[in-house]
C-alpha cells in the first residue's frame, strides 16, 4: 500500500471530481427539462407524438451510454453540413458532446419516471380541482406537478445516482474527469488498488450526499409531514 | 451496405462475431454476478452484524463508483493480484490474464452487486408462513429451499432481474477500453479504418437495440412460465 501515493493524488482527484459535478450537474437540468417535455408528450393523446416520444425514450434506454456519446462526439462531426453551421461551435468540443448525451440520456430516463408519477395522480384529485373551479392550467402546475415531483423523487434520486457514474464516460472522449484523471494517475503509476481507493472513496462521498438530501427532500414533500 | 458485406471486403462477419461476443460476455458476467448473489444474499440477511457488514459494503461500493473505474482496477490490477497470489504458492512468471476473463469479471461482480438486491427484496417479501410451514411439514432444508423458496424468490425476482440483465448488456460496452473486441470495439476499429464512425456507431446502436429487445421477449416468456398459477 503507497499511501503517500494515495495523499499525493488526492488534491488531484479532488480537482477532477469538480468536474465530474459540473457536467453532472448541467446535464441534470438540461435532463429535467427533456424529461418533463416528453413526458408531457408522452401522455399526448396524437398517437404519433406519442409514439415519437416513446421512440425516443425507448432508443436512449436500449443502447449503452458510451455509444451515445461516440455517435455524437465522432459521428455528427462527420455531416458536412453541421460542421457549417454554429451548431460545430458547440460540437467540436467534447464537454458539450459529452453534456448532450448525458442529457438526453437522462431525459429519457427521467421522461419515464415522471410520466409514470402523472399517471399514479388519482383522477379524483384532479376532478376535485375542476369541481372547485380551478382552471385547467392552475391544476397542472399547482395539484398535477407537485404530487409528481413528490412520487418521482425516490426513483428520481435513483437516476441522479446512476447519471453520476454515467459522467465517468466522459474520460473516453478526453474529458479529464475523476474517472479521466484516476486512469491517468493508475496508468503512469501502476497503482490501481491506491488509486482506486480515494477515487471510489470520493465517489462514494458524492453518492452518499446525493442520497441523503433525497431522503430529506422525500421527507419534507411526503403528504404525512 | 457494402461496408456490411461479410467476407474481406466488408464488416458484416466481423460485426456478427462481435456480437456473439457480446452475448457471451453478458452471460458469462451475468453467472458469476449469480454467484456473487448466491453469496452475498444469504450474508446480508443474516443476523451477524460482520457478515452483514461485509455484504453491504459489497453493494454499496459497487453501486457507488462507476462501472469505467471498476473496469480500469481490474484491468490494470488483475493481472498484478493474479501473480501475486500465484508467488505465494512459488511460481514467479509472468501470468497474462485474457481480456474475456478480466472483463467478465468485472462486469459479474457490478451485476453481482444488483442482483443481491434484487434477491434480497424478493426473499424478504415471502411470507414467513412459507418458511413456517414448510419446517413445520417436515421438509428437509434442502427441500425447503430449492422446492418452496426458490421458485418464489424467482417467481418475484425475474422482472427485477431483467434490469439487471440489461444492465449488464449495456454494460459490457465498457469493456472495448480493455481491447475485448465486442460490438463497441469493432465499431471503434471499423470507424477508424473507414473513416465512417456515424454509420458505424449509429450501427453499433442498432445492434445493442435488437440484442435488448430480443432479450426482453424472451424474459417476458420466463415471466409467464414463473407466475403460472398466480
Amino acid at each position: 500500500m503507497d499511501l503517500e501515493l494515495m495523499i499525493t493524488s488526492f488534491p488531484k482527484l479532488l480537482n477532477a471530481a469538480a468536474i465530474t459535478l459540473k457536467l453532472l450537474s448541467v446535464s441534470l437540468i438540461i435532463g429535467l427539462l427533456i424529461g418533463l417535455l416528453f413526458a408531457i408528450l408522452r401522455l399526448n393523446e396524437n398517437i404519433f407524438i406519442n409514439k415519437f416520444a416513446y421512440g425516443y425514450s425507448y432508443i436512449f434506454r436500449g443502447t449503452p451510454l458510451l455509444v451515445q456519446i461516440f455517435i455524437i462526439y465522432f459521428g455528427l462531426g462527420q455531416i458536412e453540413y453541421l460542421r457549417s453551421t454554429f451548431l460545430w461551435v458547440i460540437l467540436k468540443e467534447p464537454y458539450w458532446c459529452a453534456i448532450i448525451a448525458f442529457a438526453l440520456n437522462t431525459g429519457a430516463y427521467t421522461s419515464e419516471i415522471l410520466r409514470s408519477a402523472f399517471q399514479t395522480i388519482k383522477p379524483g384529485i384532479i376532478e376535485a380541482g375542476q369541481s372547485l373551479g380551478i382552471s385547467n392550467k392552475i391544476i397542472f402546475y399547482k395539484i398535477q406537478i407537485p404530487i409528481a415531483i413528490r412520487q418521482s423523487l425516490p426513483a428520481y434520486g435513483n437516476e441522479i445516482i446512476l447519471m453520476m457514474k454515467g459522467t465517468s464516460l466522459a474520460s473516453t472522449v478526453t474529458i479529464m474527469d475523476l474517472t479521466g484523471v484516476a486512469k491517468y494517475i493508475i496508468s503512469t503509476t501502476f497503482k490501481p488498488i491506491e488509486v482506486f481507493i480515494v477515487a471510489g472513496g470520493i465517489y462514494l462521498f458524492m453518492t452518499f450526499i446525493i442520497h441523503n438530501v433525497i431522503k430529506f427532500l422525500e421527507k419534507k414533500y411526503s403528504f404525512n409531514s | 451496405m457494402e461496408l456490411l458485406a461479410f467476407g474481406d471486403t466488408g464488416w458484416g462477419d466481423e460485426l456478427f462475431y462481435a456480437t456473439l461476443m457480446t452475448i457471451a460476455v453478458s452471460i458469462t458476467a451475468m453467472i458469476i454476478g449469480f454467484s456473487f448473489a448466491a453469496i452475498f444474499t444469504p450474508l446480508k440477511l443474516s443476523k451477524n452484524i460482520l457478515l452483514n457488514f461485509l455484504a453491504n459494503s459489497y453493494t454499496t461500493v459497487i453501486r457507488g463508483v462507476p462501472e469505467l473505474l471498476v473496469i480500469y482496477l481490474f484491468f490494470f490490477g488483475g493481472t498484478g493480484a493474479v501473480m501475486y497470489v500465484a508467488s505465494i504458492f512459488g511460481y514467479n512468471k509472468y501470468i497474462e490474464i485474457n481480456a474475456f476473463i478480466t472483463g467478465a469479471f468485472a462486469i459479474g461482480i457490478i451485476s453481482g452487486a444488483y442482483s443481491t438486491e434484487v434477491f434480497r427484496g424478493a426473499v424478504q417479501s415471502i411470507d414467513k408462513g412459507q418458511f413456517e410451514a414448510a419446517k413445520v411439514l417436515g421438509l428437509s432444508k434442502f427441500t425447503q429451499f430449492f422446492k418452496i423458496i426458490l421458485p418464489q424468490v424467482l417467481r418475484l425476482a425475474i422482472p427485477n432481474l431483467s434490469n439487471v440483465w440489461q444492465i449488464t448488456l449495456k454494460d459490457t460496452s465498457l469493456i472495448s477500453v480493455t481491447g475485448l473486441v465486442e460490438i463497441m470495439r469493432q465499431s471503434y476499429i471499423a470507424a477508424g479504418s473507414t473513416r465512417d464512425p456515424l454509420f458505424f456507431y449509429s450501427f453499433a446502436a442498432v445492434l445493442y437495440l435488437m440484442l435488448t429487445y430480443f432479450s426482453m421477449k424472451l424474459i417476458n416468456k420466463l415471466e409467464i412460465k414463473y407466475s403460472r398459477g398466480y
